[in-house]
């Protein structure tokens, strides 16, 4: 398990996740600096995202799309909040119209990234997410029902394949 | 599918109830206990009726109950609802450990051959 702790507050409605990876800290950094890495990784496998931009400064903007297994495209957007490259990364992100403008309607969340290295040349990385309110962490997570279903499906496909492989 | 309209709808419920912050005040004097609407009407700088209409909110949420207790009403919070509410961050918890589960994946794949 890479995951190590989880930490749920619901006064200051922020949810802390910590994981270890057995790398150096350069790569583990690669995987949010590198655009095309960041892709491979933050959508589900049934919504993978397509990174459209991606400039990593502060007031910087990344823009990104999903697709759907009905090819439906939702867009977000990242606003780079501060960077000090390879440990730490603060960005608000939300979600976007179909031009890629940032949709106000919509809640954001603060993320920031902490990475560490580990004195076993391993890398602890935290993932701090804070919502602005309870109305928006409710209406964000109620959005984030779908993706919680399709990743479950996404899950079941990753088993199959890898039984198949190990036959 | 049926059951997940049926949660959307709902979840859309909740965080309309819970996106005014006269309402989520309601909601925690609500979980000290059952409080009148006069009583909570106190609390604000609104009219009865007004205090009132946001108890109905709450109510079509379900994340309050009322309880007739002689001539008065008692607004309880429901827990089961505000259990719920919480248990949506656990849907964040799943989105991110699948983010990382993938991270690892690709990190480790790019690793591959490289001595740490």
């Amino acid at each position: 398990m890479t995951v190590k702790d989880v930490h749920k507050d619901s006064q200051a409605m922020t949810m802390t996740i910590t994981a270890e990876f057995d790398a150096p800290i350069g790569p583990v950094w690669q995987m949010w600096e590198n655009p095309r890495q960041l892709e491979r990784w933050w959508g589900p496998p049934t919504y993978p995202a397509t990174v459209v931009t991606h400039d990593l400064t502060p007031g910087g903007t990344v823009n990104y799309f999903m697709t759907g297994p009905a090819g439906e495209q939702p867009r977000g957007w990242w606003r780079v909040i501060e960077v000090d490259a390879p440990h730490h990364l603060e960005f608000e992100d939300g979600f976007a119209d179909q031009a890629g403008n940032p949709d106000s309607n919509m809640p954001t969340t603060i993320t920031r990234v902490t990475l560490g290295e580990q004195p076993d040349g391993g890398t602890l990385m935290t993932i701090e997410t804070t919502f602005p309110s309870l109305g928006a962490m409710e209406q964000m997570l109620a959005m984030g029902i779908e993706e919680g279903m399709s990743l479950a499906v996404g899950q079941i496909d990753g088993l199959l394949r890898t039984s198949v492989t190990t036959l | 599918m049926v059951v997940e309209t049926l949660e959307q709808q709902r979840a859309d419920l909740i965080f309309h109830a819970l996106s005014d912050v006269t309402r989520r005040d309601i909601v925690r004097r609500a979980m000290e206990g059952g409080q009148s609407v006069s009583a909570l009407a106190r609390h604000y700088p609104m009219s009865f009726a007004a205090v009132q209409k946001h108890v109905a909110v709450l109510e079509r949420a379900e994340l309050v109950d009322k309880r007739r207790q002689g001539r008065e009403q008692l607004v309880q919070s429901n827990i089961d609802t505000i259990r719920h509410a919480f248990r949506l961050l656990d849907q964040l918890e799943a989105i991110w450990r699948s983010r990382i589960d993938r991270f690892g994946e690709v990190l480790a794949e790019q690793n591959e051959g490289a001595t740490k």
